[in-house]
């Protein structure tokens, strides 16, 4: 409180108190640095290793062989070829795992949202939230024994991504419902009292305001699943060429990378795929936030 | 108390033995009969949670929503039982504006004023919907200020013409009474005062039944005032009379500030 007889004095223990405040944000400095540093390192590490592999070609051609790539680095030059079929097989499995996971992980988080409080409801949300916590690994083989061993009795692009799609579906309910438990009660009632049916004003109101955070949602459930390795080595396998069969086996870039991790001779496109891949999981990122940003 | 429903003839509402309980057993409105005189505004006043709210809502069926609310009791729009009424002629004939402006967020201010039709999948003229939404928005008032902006989005709008906004949008279907909740308690004076005047100029062609706790705004623009206490209707008549005179020792209490 203000005292006018005492303000020449300073109050006790205001030294300690200044020096705790400066205490205070340099350890708060100190855990940001900590935190965001393995993250430059790692893009600084993709770009200085990486860019040099990154042409025309490394989007245009199918990767390599151990023996082109052998004379390259003999002769000390970049690879030749490229990740195409990495690149055309992730493409095709995130449509088609987005194909299959976005009708159903948007119908059943607006069921969620409908029906908040009720206990089947509850069941659903905890059975949501194990999925989440299954390892991919293991969405892999459920995907193997599903797809692979009794649809497409084969490793296959269709096997993958239903794997994948398992992976995004709890992701998109859950942002589905949080999106929509942040729409304002009182715009569903404006709906109401004009009369409007529920159903209408859940397609026309409360989807088109919440859009952006359902998009959100499913931009982020494909930057997570974009990445994923283990699944697709038990159902996707890998080709050597472009492949847009569905039941066939298919390549994809996080499959690529391990390939050439495997092989010492091509090394060198680990990174380059791998700044792709980062770049294209960062911009998904960034893209999201930019739309959040937007709507409020 | 029954002697004024018996005075206000013709009464474009009548509203007989409504009781509402949120919880089993327990009323939020008690046993309210009340006839609504046309072309008047018609104040609900008390205390915070005395049911004007329930009240208000009742009168256009919006606890409907909530499987859980039992309404009993009945109500009359121009002699015509409402229960007997679909939601959506019902809701056209009872226009409801609510107490934070709530303009749909993804709709430009033209189709904020046309939704009724537009979310009904009513259709029309293009000649027609532009008739409507002219008319709408100079009942508010607000045509001169966005008649060059109705593709922006209402929520541009500042808080007080958002709320004008809200009372063309429940104008649209030209009803026979607009129900208000509080609609000036989230607005600074300024706004609140032009709200205010807009209500005594609707009059004219609506019948309005205003929700405030603020028992100095039913004062001025109100002709008949119901005052509420613990869900039951305590007083209701002129308004002048029920300020100058009450009868009930509780609405005088109320209108004295002994509680509030
Ligand atoms: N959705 C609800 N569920 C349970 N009780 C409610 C609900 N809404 C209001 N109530 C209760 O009903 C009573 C009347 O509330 P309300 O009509 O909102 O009062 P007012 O509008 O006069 O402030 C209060 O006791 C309040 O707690
Ligand atoms: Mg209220």
């Amino acid at each position: 409180m203000i005292s006018l007889t005492a303000n020449n004095k300073e109050p006790k223990g205001l030294d300690s108190r200044l020096f705790k405040d400066r205490l205070f944000k340099v350890v708060v400095f100190i855990f940001a640095f900590i935190t965001i540093s393995p993250i430059v390192l790692i893009i600084y590490k993709l770009i200085i290793k990486g860019y040099k592999q990154i042409n025309l070609s490394f989007f245009t051609e199918t990767a390599p062989d151990t023996y082109e790539a052998m004379i390259a680095l003999s002769n000390n030059e970049v690879i030749p070829g490229g990740i195409l079929n990495g690149i055309t097989g992730t493409l095709l499995m995130v449509v088609l795992a987005s194909v299959m996971a976005i009708p159903i992980g948007l119908l059943i988080g607006i069921f969620l949202y409908e029906n908040s409080t009720k206990r089947y409801a509850n069941i659903v949300r905890d059975i949501t939230d194990i999925l989440q916590g299954v390892p991919s690994i293991v969405l892999g083989l459920i995907a193997y024994f599903w797809v692979v061993k009794s649809i497409t009795n084969g490793f296959s692009a269709l096997a993958g991504s239903t794997a994948l799609g398992i992976m995004m579906l709890p992701l998109i309910i859950r942002s589905t419902e949080e999106t929509l438990k942040m729409i304002p009660e009182t715009i569903k009632e404006a709906g109401m009292a004009l009369g409007v049916p529920y159903h209408k004003i859940l397609l026309r109101v409360l989807i088109p305001t919440g859009f952006s955070g359902l998009l959100t949602g499913i931009l982020l459930a494909i930057s997570r699943i974009i990445g994923e390795t283990a699944p697709l080595m038990l159902t996707a396998l890998g080709s050597m060429g472009v492949n847009y069969n569905i039941e066939k086996p298919t390549s994809a870039v996080p499959l690529l990378i391990w390939e050439f991790y495997n092989d010492p001779n091509m090394v060198d496109l680990i990174w380059s795929s791998s700044l792709l891949l980062m770049g294209f999981v960062l911009l998904l990122n960034l893209i999201s936030k930019h739309i959040m940003a937007k709507r409020a | 108390m029954n002697e004024l429903i018996k005075q206000i003839k013709d009464p474009v509402l009548s509203i007989q033995n409504l009781s509402v309980s949120y919880n089993k057993g327990k009323y939020a409105v008690s046993d309210v009969s009340a006839g609504i005189k046309k072309n008047r505004v018609t104040a609900i006043m008390g205390p915070s949670g005395c049911g004007k709210s329930t009240l208000l809502r009742a009168i256009n069926r919006m606890h409907d929503l909530y499987p859980n609310i039992e309404t009993i009791g009945q109500i009359f729009l121009n002699g015509e039982d409402t229960s007997t009424m679909s939601n959506i002629m019902l809701r056209r004939k009872i226009g409801m504006v609510f107490q934070h402006p709530n303009p749909f967020p993804t709709m430009s201010i033209y189709d904020n004023v046309i939704a009724g039709y537009k979310l009904n999948g009513i259709r029309m003229k293009k000649a027609e919907r532009d008739e409507i939404v002219e008319k709408s928005l100079k009942d508010v008032v607000l045509w001169d200020e966005v008649k060059d902006s109705l593709t922006k989005k209402g929520t541009f709008l500042s808080g007080g013409q958002q709320q004008r906004l809200c009372i063309a949008r429940a104008l649209a279907f030209r009803p026979d009474v607009v129900l208000l909740d509080e609609p000036t308690s989230a607005l600074d004076p300024v706004a609140t005062k032009k709200v205010e005047e807009l209500l005594i100029e609707l009059k004219k062609q609506y019948t309005i039944i205003l929700v405030t706790h603020n028992m100095s705004q039913a004062a001025r623009i109100s002709d008949y005032s119901m005052f509420m206490y613990l869900g039951e209707l305590v007083e209701y008549g002129k308004t002048k009379n029920m300020f100058i005179n009450p009868v009930d020792k509780r609405t005088e209490e109320y209108l004295t500030g002994k509680f509030s």
